[in-house]
């Protein structure tokens, strides 16, 4: 699983409430949950979110609600990636569920600034960033985790039988 | 290796004898719930799965309480599509406008979780029935999806925090004190990924509604489960409100904690949590003076009758400060009855307060009481993220109901002793 992308940052404790403001779930249509993905601490987000950029950050990343409007929001924005240094622990196994790839790495999110053009190769754990040419080594995904994100979220690797 | 609480129990739905820290397993689950922003995802989830029935439509249970009664027409559809799905799969326990209360006060109340059991649901402060001796967690809608359509999930089983309670609460100090207080200590993420308990002789003096509300907010440090040791007060509980038997777990004498803190509760003072993180907090003899708009009196977390019984003692025969809007909204229908019959809810009208039929309403920002540019609330609800209750420049600080209701009448904060 490969994706490269233009980084976007942000920093510790991005909770659910900035990912997709409550006042926005009375609808579960991913292209409106996008549209107001990070509104409430970056009005830009939604305007220079480019398909396949990644996103950056600190502690404790989708702290908050369960709400999968979370990572729904943020993949169908275009993200191909979240890196942070750790994340609460609804968001994470959420995100894994829809199919968005997320990694944890507290090296990788210091390192990364704003703009770098990060190359991600999860399969084998690793991180290039292009701009500076460093490496972060990452924890690579289980085999299993692989296969639901590449079916695009658990249901669909169920319903495909790649999940049984 | 000894086992923590928690262990046991996951152990016990697993079929497993034992279990250690990081490992991955598959529980059987006694309940899975859902509200009406969680299930709608979950449903689609669901039939996308290609299934036609629920597990067992006595262990599902979904609540409308969130947009509920149905604050616009988005909303409506939502519930609708709710409804629909319970009736078609003729789900025992699905709770409409009438019936309903804020899912993690009704669910106690209506003895749906016991002692033992093995909950998800697909709202983070599913964490609240640890109180009851429970592993009880928050999932997403996808995980309540597969819950309904297998009646199990996966965890890696946690590692766990242990504090052991010694001393008594103060008078006017409560379980939301104590939560705020481990909350400041160990931040926002203190309790990432692991299991708090809660232990010792302090217990005795902690109802179950303060009990229900620290475990509650196990989420807003991180936790997986926030659980208590099953004492009398809980079996009382379970038996007045359920008739199913509880099954009680101890932690074994050699578990296995990643830290333990000894929390004193007679040295717990009224705790607040500035704005934008719970983990922000001060007491309220440390702080200047802040002005207030607006106060809200209830939630998963504050809106149980001890709550109300405590707001309306304080405010008796005062009037709500010029300029603050008081908004109290018991929990459930029968804590709302309750309240009437005790003649709390008349306290408040008299005072200039409004009560709510039960709803989340305010506490996530979806309705009943939002918040406008730079205004400032004191709620007793759970978070105080950035624009979590209106207006992104608005602000909140989180508090017992004993220090809201005595802000909203001197319109800043303050502690019930100053009116009193």
């Amino acid at each position: 699983m490969e994706m490269k992308g233009k980084v976007i940052k942000y920093g510790d404790n991005v909770d659910t409430d900035v990912i997709i403001p409550a006042r926005y779930l009375n609808t579960s249509d991913h292209k409106e949950l996008a549209s107001h993905c990070m509104e409430d601490l970056d009005k830009t987000f939604t305007s220079r979110v480019q398909t396949g950029d990644i996103m950056v950050a600190g502690w404790n990343f989708g702290c908050g609600s369960s709400r999968e409007h979370a990572p729904i929001a943020i993949k169908a924005s275009g993200i191909s990636l979240v890196i942070a240094k750790s994340f609460a622990r609804i968001f994470y196994r959420n995100a894994i569920n829809i199919g968005l790839a997320i990694v944890e790495s507290p090296e990788a999110s210091d390192a990364i600034a704003e703009g770098n053009i990060i190359n991600a190769d999860l399969n084998n754990g690793v991180l290039h960033n292009e701009t500076t040419g460093e490496d972060y080594q990452v924890e690579p995904f289980p085999a299993f985790i692989q296969t639901i994100i590449e079916n695009g979220g658990l249901v669909e690797s169920i319903k495909n039988g790649s999940i049984q | 290796m000894g086992m923590t609480m928690t262990q046991k129990i996951l152990a016990k739905h697993a079929g497993l004898s034992s279990v250690e820290a990081g490992q991955l397993i598959l529980v059987n689950l006694d309940l899975v719930l859902g509200n009406d922003i969680t299930s709608p995802v979950a449903i689609k989830a669901f039939q996308n799965m290609g299934k036609e029935t629920v597990f067992d439509k006595e262990k599902v249970t979904m609540v409308m309480d969130h947009f509920a009664p149905n604050k616009d027409i988005k909303a409506a559809q939502q519930c609708m599509m709710c409804r629909d799905f319970c009736g078609n799969q003729e789900i025992t326990n699905f709770y409409d406008v009438g019936q309903m209360g804020i899912e993690h006060a009704l669910l106690p109340e209506k003895g749906l979780v016991v002692s033992g059991d093995a909950v998800i649901g697909a709202d983070s402060h599913t964490c609240t029935y640890g109180a009851l001796g429970a592993f009880s967690t928050g999932v997403g809608s996808t995980d309540m999806a597969c819950g309904m359509a297998i009646g199990k999930a996966w965890f890696k089983v946690p590692s766990a925090i242990k504090f052991v309670l010694t001393g008594k609460l103060n008078k006017y100090i409560s379980g939301k004190d104590v939560i705020l207080h481990i909350i400041g200590k160990i931040g926002v993420d203190g309790a990432l990924y692991k299991s708090m308990e809660f232990v010792g002789e302090g217990l005795a003096s902690l109802s179950m509604a303060d009990r229900l509300c620290m475990a509650n907010m196990a989420i807003e440090a991180g936790a997986k489960n926030g659980i208590f040791a099953v004492d009398e007060i809980t079996k009382a509980y379970v038996k007045e409100h359920s008739n199913r038997e509880p099954v009680i777990y101890e932690a074994d004498e050699d578990a296995v904690y990643e830290q333990v803190y000894e929390i004193n509760l007679s040295e717990i003072k009224h705790t607040v949590s500035f704005p934008h993180l719970p983990e922000n907090t001060h007491t309220v003899d440390e702080i200047d003076e802040i002005p207030i708009q607006q106060v809200v009196i209830g939630s998963c977390t504050n809106g149980r009758l001890q709550d109300l019984r405590v707001a309306a003692e304080i405010m008796q025969g005062k009037k709500v400060a010029k300029n603050v809007r008081c908004i109290v909204i018991p929990a459930t229908q029968k804590i709302y009855l309750e309240a009437m019959e005790a003649g709390y809810l008349k306290t408040f009208i008299e005072c200039g307060a409004v009560v709510s039929t039960p709803t989340c309403g305010p506490c996530l920002g979806g309705y009943m009481g939002i918040l406008a540019e730079g205004e400032r609330a004191v709620a007793t609800t759970n978070r105080n993220f950035i624009g979590r209750m209106g207006h992104v420049d608005s602000e909140i600080y989180l508090a017992s109901p004993e220090v809201a209701a005595a802000s909203a009448i001197t319109g800043k904060i303050s502690a019930p002793e100053e009116v009193v």
